[in-house]
């Protein structure tokens, strides 16, 4: 999967003793956001056939950012297939190089390595706190987390945080 | 392992897919244009929350508490991206160390 949060969701998931089916749960829901971005990109892509089904892989929040700040829709293609594709090879390239090389740190508490995949949740969600209305669903989000985490299967927790916030949403 | 990470592979695919294809009134239902976005937010908050607190099932106060302290302090001064997170593992690293 090329949408990165995502990618993330699943490796924490499993990697705090979760299954992979609540992982893969989490990160299918993180990546939903994606879909509204085709609203934004499909009118300026216009792409078609076999043309969409390669798009569609590069649908992220980056080349949707680069190509809707373009005034020209051509301007805007240019961007999204040019952020993608360079987006899509150096991702997975250095993804390539953390499987490789990450063998050799044998543990990666010393250098506080499980304390960064926290810090990159919070980078990733920072931006997306500018009002007040987030900002409350975060905290409220990381609280009700927490405080149902011993009772509940590794990975259930985010399951149930997304589900209360998508109820709160359609019936506000 | 692997038919799980495949799963969400596709899932998120289609999800890529359905918003370039669906009809556009559908995403642009304003219930839908409100919630959809609300997603990330909760579960990256939640992921902050029991990454930070939780070994397995067990809530732990530790120095990654300390270091989510480092990280915010980072990002509310918008540290760029890896910055947050080589600060946060530095801070855990060092007082480790300690």
């Amino acid at each position: 999967m090329f949408t990165g949060a995502s990618q993330f969701a699943l490796v924490g998931v499993v990697g705090g003793g979760g299954g992979v089916w609540a992982g893969a749960a989490a990160a299918t829901l993180l990546g939903s956001r994606n879909a509204l971005y085709g609203l934004r990109l499909s009118s300026v892509l216009n792409a078609r056939g076999l043309r969409r089904l390669a798009a569609a892989q590069f649908v992220i929040d980056e080349t949707t950012a680069m190509t809707i700040a373009r005034e020209d829709p051509a301007l805007g293609r240019f961007a999204f297939w040019a952020t993608g594709l360079a987006l899509f090879t150096l991702w997975n390239l250095g993804t390539m190089i953390g499987a490789l090389v990450t063998h050799a740190i044998s543990n990666p508490r010393v250098f506080g390595l499980d304390a960064a995949p926290p810090a990159a949740f919070l980078a990733l969600l920072a931006p997306r706190l500018r009002a007040r209305e987030p900002l409350a669903i975060a905290i409220a989000s990381a609280a009700v987390a927490v405080a149902v985490l011993p009772f509940l299967p590794p990975g259930v927790p985010l399951l149930v945080v997304a589900l209360l916030v998508a109820l709160y949403g359609l019936m506000r | 392992m692997w038919a799980g990470v495949l799963v969400a592979f596709g899932a998120c695919y289609l999800l890529k897919l359905g918003g370039l294809s669906l009809p556009q009134s559908w995403l642009a239902a304003p219930r839908v244009q409100r919630t959809v976005p609300l997603i990330p937010v909760a579960l990256l908050a939640a992921l902050v929350g029991t990454q930070t607190f939780s070994t397995g099932q067990h809530l732990v106060l530790d120095v990654r508490a300390a270091a989510l302290v480092a990280a915010v302090v980072a990002v509310l001064l918008r540290a760029p991206f890896l910055v947050v997170v080589a600060v946060a593992a530095a801070t855990a690293a060092v007082l480790r160390l300690l």
